[in-house]
């Protein structure tokens, strides 16, 4: 119901798309520091961003006197709008995608939309160690599935170590095998380790046919392909460092792991999700190269997270790692920039710093900040609008531009409100009196 | 650096002067009771606040802690968490809520808290100074974490001080309130998920399973009840052959209107049911944790019946529900007329208490009754209000300096006094930040 208000605007100024100017607003770029100024858009980019801006004269002006605007937020690790999660009956799924599950119609992406987040990171869950494959979209409401994949980003794909993926080794909380449910392989981080080299080993070996097969090829010779696998094709993408490893994980001891396993397979870790305990190893993480996506303040809910530390994502920053603040939740994901100002208290970073973790940083962790994550010429007209200092926890998000559509308007999504009312209240209607009319036997649970 | 010489001279001064007597001087003081006072001062001496004002004399030798540049606020009061009673909550050995059976009003929370638990020192470092402690799966949970077939009565609530060396150091009221689930049909309405039950879950319940499963728990609360009342008259007469029953011996205070019932109801329909019973039961009720209010304002309002209201950064508990109905649902509140605390049903983000009520503000309820709904309300609802939640003549010292407004995540606190002792600021999160900062 929501959806058809809201995509009618969007067939509206589609139709016209006029150049948008938001006008005398207090500009956190994020990049190029902060200014009162305006941001001039045309076709969906950024155009110009200025203390002063030529106003076209067919211009949709937004006066942002007294507001802040920021770059839209990139959430590096949300499961929203995604129908399934979690192919866990085996230890390896590389061969599934979240792609082919994406859901437009999940209200968390209204939601996410109304607390200024644009882009985030749709991953598959933790309960394997190698996952499936990831999906970067925009939060274009409205659209379908397909229009909502961020089309450049490149793809990626979820591996995860600790307790999750072992937990299906030892499904009872018992003695391993203990119970009546099979066990799946590893019960342990040792055996998570070696889940990972065995697959990357199949996936050299793989990727070895394929090059043998080609020389072959080029040298005129007649020979049969290799049989394709889908389950290492992604493996060797990783390989090739054509898509994105994003890692779940908690413990130093398994994040040394996984960069080492990396190391001596050749390939690049991209992200550490979570990485609770990042802290403790900073220095190796920065060495590796490894970008760090994690929670400001989250902790003691599981063993693994009983040394996550609110200074996380400080000293990290500190040592050289590239951090972002994630979600994992369709609720946190709501308010990523009090997420960040946290990471003021804890651990002294000042306001650019703090807003980058959910900006530039997740932007350029998912290496699409040539595209989007901060407030320049020449981007992705991504951009939210709050009423205060984002870093206030006394802000709300006004407006949200994808792309330069208004995607979230705070004033319209109050203003229908009544209208929405209205609408439930006969579909309600309908419900009660189709259910008078099948009698009692045909009672089902009430419709509000 | 100010910082540095402020401490530096609180420990120097520790050595020669008591502890719980000194004067804070220069600084805004906000009382919450009464109006800020710029360049204010207050004067506690053993443990209680005995001067609140502008220019203060102090008797002579008295330790004094210049404010200049900072706030002084009462401590926080967290008006639901499981603080002690649950140290990793997906480790059960380290979970001491949900006991086994229905009727457990016998327990009491306050004798499983653990004082060393390291809770205790992260969320003081924010400034809450006072918790109620649930002996029950906080926050209307279906299910899940409750022990046995889930509770309906689930023990007695412990307000306690995050400072002490024991739990009887600690301890503010042993028992400030019998905490209960309300039943309800098995829609949900707790918080995973945010909102209703899983489908798959919900899936296995039955409308017409669920509504008689309701109606069973409901007779069988009222019969506990009554038995309990006739427990009461018997003892009251003296009767023959009278025995000592545990349970109903703590239904005692309940019954006599001395402690209240804190009543776990997330949805209206809980809400009424919740109303209703206090009425047939001539019972003081909190209401914990609402989700919504609907058209139960007025019948709050007239009975005087107060609420605590979880975290206002949750989703809408309907899927068609405004994007922002739970950050708006405390300013619901306010225009019914009814009284409001905050908690956050939660041990790891008890710290966050202030944040939840910085929301609410950002969504229109007024400032001022946020910064209540962490002191003032909250020992008000507990009948506390002679000891804690404003500084005022006569109440303890529970006080927190911070440097800015503390409902902003970037402001810190930079000292604590509970009963006017200096506290540890110190925690696990601290060691670590500075062991690891520093590694080569």
């Amino acid at each position: 119901m929501k959806r058809v208000f809201v995509s009618f605007a969007f067939a509206a100024c589609l139709m016209a798309a006029p150049p948008i100017v938001i006008q005398n607003g207090t500009i956190l770029t994020v990049t190029k520091g902060t200014i009162t100024g305006s941001v001039l858009i045309r076709d969906g980019k950024i155009a110009e961003v200025g203390e002063k801006v030529m106003v076209p004269a067919d211009a949709k002006v937004i006066d942002a006197t007294g507001r802040y605007v920021m770059p839209g937020i990139i959430d590096c690790h949300s499961h929203i709008a995604a129908d399934s999660i979690n192919e866990g009956s085996v230890s390896v799924s590389s061969m599934v995608g979240i792609e082919d599950v994406l859901n437009p119609d999940d209200i968390a992406i209204y939601r996410a939309l109304a607390g200024g987040v644009t882009t985030a990171n749709i991953l598959h869950g933790s309960a394997n160690s190698i996952g499936g494959k990831c999906t970067v979209v925009k939060l274009r409401w409205g659209k379908d599935a397909h229009d909502m994949i961020f089309q450049g980003a490149l793809p990626g794909i979820k591996f995860a170590l600790g307790e999750n993926p072992k937990r299906a080794g030892n499904p009872t909380g018992q003695r391993v095998g203990a119970g009546n449910v099979p066990a799946r392989y590893p019960a342990t981080r040792m055996g998570v380790e070696d889940v990972i080299r065995e697959a990357f080993t199949d996936a050299k070996a793989y990727q070895a046919s394929w090059k043998e097969y080609n020389e072959k090829v080029a040298r005129g010779e007649q020979v049969l392909p290799p049989r394709r696998d889908l389950k290492l094709e992604p493996l060797v993408e990783v390989l090739e460092g054509k898509r994105l490893l994003h890692s779940h994980c908690y413990r130093a001891d398994e994040i040394l792991m996984l960069l080492r396993v990396a190391d001596e397979f050749g390939f690049k870790v991209r992200t550490l999700q979570h990485v609770l305990e990042g802290y403790k190893v900073a220095k190796e993480i920065a060495e590796h190269g490894a970008g760090a996506s994690t929670f400001s303040d989250w902790w003691a809910y599981k063993l693994e997270a009983f040394d996550a530390i609110p200074y996380n994502a400080a000293i990290m920053t500190r040592k050289g790692v590239v951090v972002s603040l994630n979600s994992d939740s369709a609720e946190l994901m709501r308010h990523l920039n009090d997420e960040a100002a946290k990471t003021m208290k804890y651990g002294g970073l000042n306001e650019t710093e703090a807003l980058s973790l959910i900006t530039i940083n997740p932007a350029k962790q998912l290496m699409i900040d040539n595209r989007v994550g901060s407030i320049e010429a020449g981007k992705d007209a991504d951009i939210t609008i709050f009423d205060k200092h984002p870093l206030s926890n006394f802000a709300k998000v006004e407006k949200v531009f994808i792309d330069g559509q208004l995607y979230f308007d705070r004033d319209s999504d109050l203003a229908e409100r009544p209208t929405r009312d209205i609408e439930k209240k006969k579909l309600v209607d309908k419900e009660k009196e189709q259910q008078r009319r099948q009698g009692p036997g045909a009672q089902r649970r009430p419709a509000a | 650096m100010k910082s540095i010489i402020l401490v530096f001279l609180a420990t120097a001064t520790l050595l020669v002067a008591q502890d719980d007597s000194f004067l804070i001087r220069g600084a805004t003081v906000h009382p919450v009771a009464n109006a800020e006072i710029q360049n204010g001062s207050v004067l506690v001496r053993d443990g209680k606040v005995v001067g609140v004002g502008r220019n203060l004399a102090a008797p002579k030798g008295t330790r004094i802690i210049e404010g200049k540049g900072l706030h002084v606020y009462p401590g926080m009061i967290d008006s639901g968490t499981e603080m002690g009673l649950s140290e990793i909550s997906s480790t059960r050995e380290s979970v001491d809520v949900g006991e086994i059976g229905k009727f457990d009003p016998q327990l009491r929370a306050e004798v499983a808290i653990n004082p060393s638990s390291e809770h205790i020192p992260v969320t003081r470092a924010n400034g809450i100074t006072t918790v109620i402690s649930l002996p029950m799966a906080a926050g209307g949970e279906g299910g899940g974490r409750r022990g046995g077939g889930g509770n309906i009565i689930g023990g007695q609530a412990a307000l306690v001080h995050l400072d002490g060396w024991t739990w009887e150091e600690m301890e503010i009221k042993k028992s400030a309130g019998m905490a209960m689930h309300m039943p309800t049909i098995l829609s949900g309405g707790g918080r995973f998920g945010g909102g209703d039950l899983p489908p798959d879950i919900a899936a296995r319940f039955s409308f017409t399973e669920s509504k008689k499963n309701y109606e069973t728990e409901l007779r069988e609360l009222k019969e506990f009840f009554e038995e309990a009342r006739r427990y009461q008259k018997a003892k009251a007469a003296g009767e023959k052959g009278f025995k000592t029953d545990l349970k109903f011996e703590a239904m005692l205070p309940v019954l006599e209107g001395k402690e209240p019932l804190v009543v776990m109801a997330s949805r209206e329909r809980a809400i009424r049911d919740a109303v209703q019973f206090a009425e047939q039961q001539k019972v003081k009720v909190i209401i914990a944790d609402p989700r919504e209010l609907g058209k139960m304002g007025p019948e709050l309002k007239a009975r005087n019946i107060p609420a605590i209201l979880g975290p206002t950064l949750a989703l809408p508990l309907h899927e068609d529900d405004p994007y922002d109905s739970a950050y708006a649902l405390p300013e619901q509140f306010y225009k019914a007329g009814v009284k409001f605390a905050f908690g956050t049903f939660n041990n790891e983000f008890s710290r966050n208490l202030p944040y939840q009520a910085a929301t609410a503000v950002a969504l229109g309820l007024p400032y001022d009754e946020a910064l209540k709904a962490v002191t003032l309300n909250a020992a008000q609802i507990w009948g506390v209000a002679d000891k804690i939640g404003s500084i005022e003549e006569g109440k303890w010292a529970d006080l927190m300096v911070t440097d800015g407004d503390p409902l902003e995540a970037k402001t810190n606190v930079k000292q604590l006094y509970i009963k006017g002792k200096t506290v540890d600021l110190d925690n696990k999160h601290k060691r670590l930040y500075e062991k690891y900062l520093n590694r080569p």
